[in-house]
This record gives C-alpha cells, sequence and structure tokens, in this order.
C-alpha cells in the first residue's frame, strides 16, 4: 500500500472522527455551526482528534525505536516499565513539587521515564537467557513494581483516583489548553526520523554498528532518550497508551521490513489510525458514554500482543 | 599495513591472546589458521577495534588506531565477524546499502546505488535482492552480509570465518571474489579460515596460532607443510601438490 493512501485513509477516519460524540454536531453542520457548537468544534473535538493522531503515531514510533535498539521485537515502553516509570515520576512531581512550574513537573516525569528506561536496560545486559520472550517478561516485572511503589504512594497521599486516570489513557478529557504539552511530541518525532539510519545500523547489532562507523553507545542513548520523552509526553497528556508500541511497529516491520527510515512513516500513520480506530469504537459501543482508549487498546493490543507471542513460540525463533 | 605489537587480551585471568605481534601486508591476503580457542576471532576483534584490549598497540598505515576516528575507520576498514545474528527484518539490498554507510551517512546517491548493485551482484544475489534476511537460507544471509562489506568498499577487509554456512560452490566463488579484490584492486584482506584448503589455495600468507600465540607465520607454500600442520594442529597431515596447489589430506 502506497503512504499516500494509507494518508488519505486517516484522513477520513481522523474527519469523520470530529463528529462523533455526545453533543450533537454532525457533517451538515460545519458550515453553519451554532456558537456552542462552534465552542464545542474547536476547543474539544479538534483537540481531540489531533492528540490522538499524535499519541498515537508517537507511541507507535517509540515502540519501534525500542525494537530496534533492543534488537528485540517484543519490547516496547509497555514491556520495558518506561511508561510507569513516567507515572512515578508524575507522582513524585505531584507529591513534592505541587507548587513548581509546569516545566519542572514535565521535567521530573521525562527524568523518571528516562532513568526508568536505562535501568532496564542495565538490567537486559546483565540477563544472561537473550530469549526474546524473556526480555520482555523482565521489563514487565520491572514496569509493575514501578507500578506498585507508585500505587502505594498514592494510596499514602489518597491520590489513587489521580494515578488510575494516568493508568487509563483516556482522550475524552483533552480540551484546548490543556493538551498542548503533546505537540512536543513533533519535533522528537521529526528527529527520530532524521536519526533513523543510526537506529537501524545500531538495531543491527553493536558490531555490524561499529564496523559501519556509528557510535552505538551514542546512539542507544540518544534513541532511549527519544523513547522516553515521546512516552513521557503521552502519558502525562493522554495517560498509559499499552500495547500500542507493540503491534503497530510489529504488524508494520511485517510487511515493510525493519530500515527505519523506511517504515517510519507507516509506523506513525498506522500507529495514529490504531488509536483512532480504538478511540472511534470506545465512543460509539456504549454510546453515550465511553470507554477510555487505554482500555480498547489493551482489549485488542493484548488479543494481538498473545497471537505475536504465540506465532513467535511455533517458528522457534 | 596493519600492525599489531604485544597485542594482549585477557578474559578472567587466563589470557586469551598473548602478546601476539604480528602485520598484514599491504595488497595481499592473509589468513589466520589455527584450532579452536586459538585466539584468532579475538586478534581480528581487536585489530578492528571491536574490542578492548588489555595490552599492545595496533597502527593502520603507519597511524595508530585510537588515533583514527570511527567514521574515518570505517571508510578505511571493514569487518564482518562470525556469528551475525540479525533481529532487524532487512532486505538484501537494504542490508548492503548499509555499507554506504560511512559515506553517506544514509543519503544514497546513484553512484552509491551501482556500488550495490555491483555488490549484489558479485555474490549473485540480484533475484532476491528484496527478500527479507529472515526469509533466505544460511548461506544466501552469509553472502549477503560479505556484499555489505563489499559495497563499503575498504582498503582493508577483515573477514571472521567467511565460509560459515557456505556450500562448495559459494565458498569458492567468494573466495574468488576476495582473491579479485586482492588482485585487481590492491585490497588488503585478512581472513579466518578453518578449512586448510581453502586456506592453502587462496591466501599469500598465513598466520597460524596457538594458545593465544603465533605459533608461525609466512607465505602460504611455506607454512603449508607437514611438520608445521601437526605442531599447529596436533594431528597428523599428508600434503599433496594438485595443479601447483598444496593440498591437504588429514582424514585418517
Amino acid at each position: 500500500m502506497k503512504l499516500r493512501y494509507v494518508l488519505l485513509l486517516l484522513g477520513v477516519l481522523a474527519f469523520v472522527s470530529l463528529f462523533i460524540g455526545v453533543s450533537s454536531l454532525s457533517i451538515t453542520d460545519l458550515f453553519s455551526m451554532t456558537e456552542e457548537q462552534r465552542e464545542i468544534f474547536w476547543s474539544s473535538r479538534i483537540p481531540r482528534m489531533l492528540s490522538i493522531l499524535i499519541a498515537g503515531a508517537g507511541m507507535a514510533v517509540a515502540g519501534l525505536v525500542m525494537q530496534q535498539l533492543t534488537q528485540n521485537r517484543l519490547v516496547s515502553p509497555t514491556t520495558a516499565g518506561t511508561m510507569d516509570a513516567a507515572r512515578l515520576g508524575m507522582l513524585v512531581s505531584i507529591l513534592f513539587l505541587a507548587g513548581a512550574p509546569a516545566l519542572v513537573r514535565i521535567g521530573t516525569a521525562v527524568a523518571f521515564a528516562v532513568a526508568g528506561t536505562f535501568i532496564f536496560m542495565f538490567i537486559l545486559e546483565r540477563v544472561r537467557r537473550k530469549d526474546p520472550i524473556f526480555i520482555p517478561l523482565v521489563g514487565l516485572m520491572f514496569g509493575n513494581i514501578l507500578g506498585s511503589i507508585t500505587t502505594f504512594f498514592a494510596y499514602r497521599y489518597d491520590l489513587i483516583q489521580n494515578m488510575t486516570a494516568w493508568l487509563q489513557g483516556n482522550f475524552a478529557s483533552v480540551i484546548s489548553g490543556e493538551y498542548e504539552l503533546l505537540w512536543l511530541t513533533v519535533p522528537v518525532l521529526l528527529f527520530t526520523y532524521w536519526y533513523a539510519d543510526r537506529i537501524t545500523a545500531a538495531g543491527m547489532g553493536e558490531s555490524f554498528a561499529r564496523n559501519l562507523g556509528v557510535s552505538y553507545r551514542t546512539v542507544i542513548n540518544t534513541g532511549l532518550v527519544s523513547v522516553a520523552l515521546i512516552t513521557s509526553l503521552v502519558v502525562l497528556s493522554i495517560g498509559m497508551i499499552p500495547f500500542l508500541g507493540l503491534i503497530v511497529p510489529n504488524l508494520v516491520t511485517i510487511f515493510r521490513g525493519g530500515h527505519m527510515r523506511k517504515n517510519l512513516p507507516y509506523t506513525a500513520v498506522a500507529g495514529a489510525a490504531f488509536v483512532l480506530i480504538c478511540d472511534i469504537f470506545g465512543r460509539t459501543i456504549i454510546y453515550p458514554y465511553e470507554i477510555p482508549i487505554g482500555l480498547t487498546v489493551g482489549v485488542i493490543g493484548s488479543g494481538i500482543f498473545l497471537y505475536l507471542l504465540l506465532r513467535r513460540g511455533r517458528h522457534g525463533s | 599495513m596493519i600492525f599489531a605489537e604485544t597485542l594482549v587480551k585477557k578474559y578472567g585471568g587466563t589470557a586469551v591472546v598473548d602478546n601476539v605481534t604480528a602485520s598484514i601486508a599491504q595488497g595481499k591476503m592473509t589468513t589466520f589458521i589455527g584450532p579452536n580457542g586459538a585466539g584468532k576471532s579475538t586478534l581480528l576483534s581487536m585489530v578492528s577495534r571491536l574490542l578492548s584490549r588489555d595490552g599492545g598497540s595496533v597502527s593502520i598505515d603507519g597511524t595508530p588506531m585510537e588515533h583514527v576516528e570511527d567514521k574515518e575507520l570505517a571508510k578505511r576498514l571493514s569487518i564482518l565477524k562470525q556469528s551475525n545474528e540479525m533481529s532487524v527484518r532487512l532486505s538484501v539490498r537494504d542490508l548492503v546499502s548499509f555499507g554506504r554507510f560511512p559515506y553517506t551517512r544514509g543519503r544514497l546517491t546513484d553512484e552509491d546505488e551501482q556500488i550495490i548493485d555491483d555488490a549484489v551482484a558479485y555474490v549473485e544475489l540480484q533475484e532476491i535482492e528484496n527478500k527479507f534476511l529472515d526469509e533466505l537460507s544460511g548461506g544466501q544471509r552469509q553472502r549477503a552480509f560479505i556484499a555489505m562489506i563489499l559495497a563499503q568498499d575498504t582498503d582493508y577487509i577483515l573477514l571472521d570465518e567467511p565460509l560459515n554456512n557456505l556450500d562448495m560452490r559459494h565458498s569458492v566463488q567468494i573466495m574468488k571474489v576476495l582473491r579479485s579484490l586482492v588482485d585487481d584492486l590492491g585490497k588488503t584482506v585478512v581472513l579466518v579460515i578453518h578449512d586448510i584448503n581453502f586456506a592453502s589455495c587462496y591466501s599469500d600468507y598465513i598466520v597460524a596460532m596457538k594458545y593465544g600465540k603465533v605459533e608461525m607465520e609466512g607465505r602460504t607454500w611455506d607454512v603449508i607443510h607437514p611438520e608445521h600442520l601437526k605442531k599447529i594442529y596436533d594431528m597428523d597431515f599428508q600434503v599433496q601438490e594438485v595443479n601447483n596447489q598444496k593440498i591437504c589430506v588429514y582424514f585418517s
């Protein structure tokens, strides 16, 4: 499939999604919106759609980068503790930095995500079994440890509700003025595209990378910081979207191969489309209520994740 | 010329490479032979800077290795290790195009495309150049890796057991390609090979290693001798001349 067609499909989906919601606003109203409708359109529907696109593309690309850098197709921000680390960072910023400027609090979450990812890499390098299934399990355990620390302190300080909100990503609360942080993901995404060849070279393995004159360590570190940045920005503004970074890059790689400069645009578009479809699904299935995106992506995602695991097990590689 | 002086590599107190001094002649094919665990691969890795050394020095064309920048070295020296597991799902052509990375940083010109075409053709993979590596046989994959090294177009080419997984026809073909790189283009090729007859028939010089030390080095014709081989491998060899090449028979 040409990228053009995929983009077109995404455009149509995005357009349709603008007209799904509790407040009545149909396509026919587009050119004759009332004041109230205009308000909803610009401050809720458009931001929601944009945040879905950015978060979807961001998490999918973050997963792709991570899979290449760890040389393991089952690693993603969900299975490496990155998301949980970001959430722990948010708890810390709520507990100790309540009065601090937003940038400091964001920085804290990012710092935790970066630290968590590097701890995972540290563990990974010391694990003897390089079994492709074992590694993400270690990551999940690591993430769960971080998660339980977060939950423990959240209980003690009566922040469970806040933390649960972030546990399950949700686009329903996205309104203009509060989601703009997510836009910072875009420059990071552009950077990873520019950096793509180096990431793939590192993904070929240390000796290949160094043979090609690529400084392996630098690329790994730069790539991981990018992943942590994207992940924490998404967790901060939307919440956790599990499995997205796992499924989408893997599916795209099956068809497009792993040359990152070639498949990154597809991964980004497919990630955005996947979240958009899940969101439309979650918004319509129990209309007028909606299911949080974390849940829809999680349910569909874990199904596909299981399928990938089993498929892997059968082929024994 | 590559010159390695008193190189040492230790793992847990044991020297895997023990005070090795060796020089690699410019524009020739030099083959490292020796039993398993002799330190051949370790030496190659240290020479190519993939592995840190615990002692000694390496120089390339008179410049100490540590004074050459990574990017610069990648245009002068390439290395292919023996085990090449790759989890990135690349097509043959994608892989080979990465050989141009030191020059282009990823933006290929028409000239690069031509070099990639030639490299793919050299190893006879044109017809499957768009297949993914994980869809290929071990031998095809090995040839794809060699093509990447060819596309890298360096003066020094270091290959650790390049004939792994290859059948006889493709082994001969790869050796001929390497030979022509030496003879026609003046490249310096350094190999680790286990099949003594490939070493004997194609290389100019042989360096024999044992227990981390150089047991013997010299012109191929001189090294391939029953007495020397017995010292290196602790087994009996018969050496016969066939078509002006020395063939070793060691099946007893």
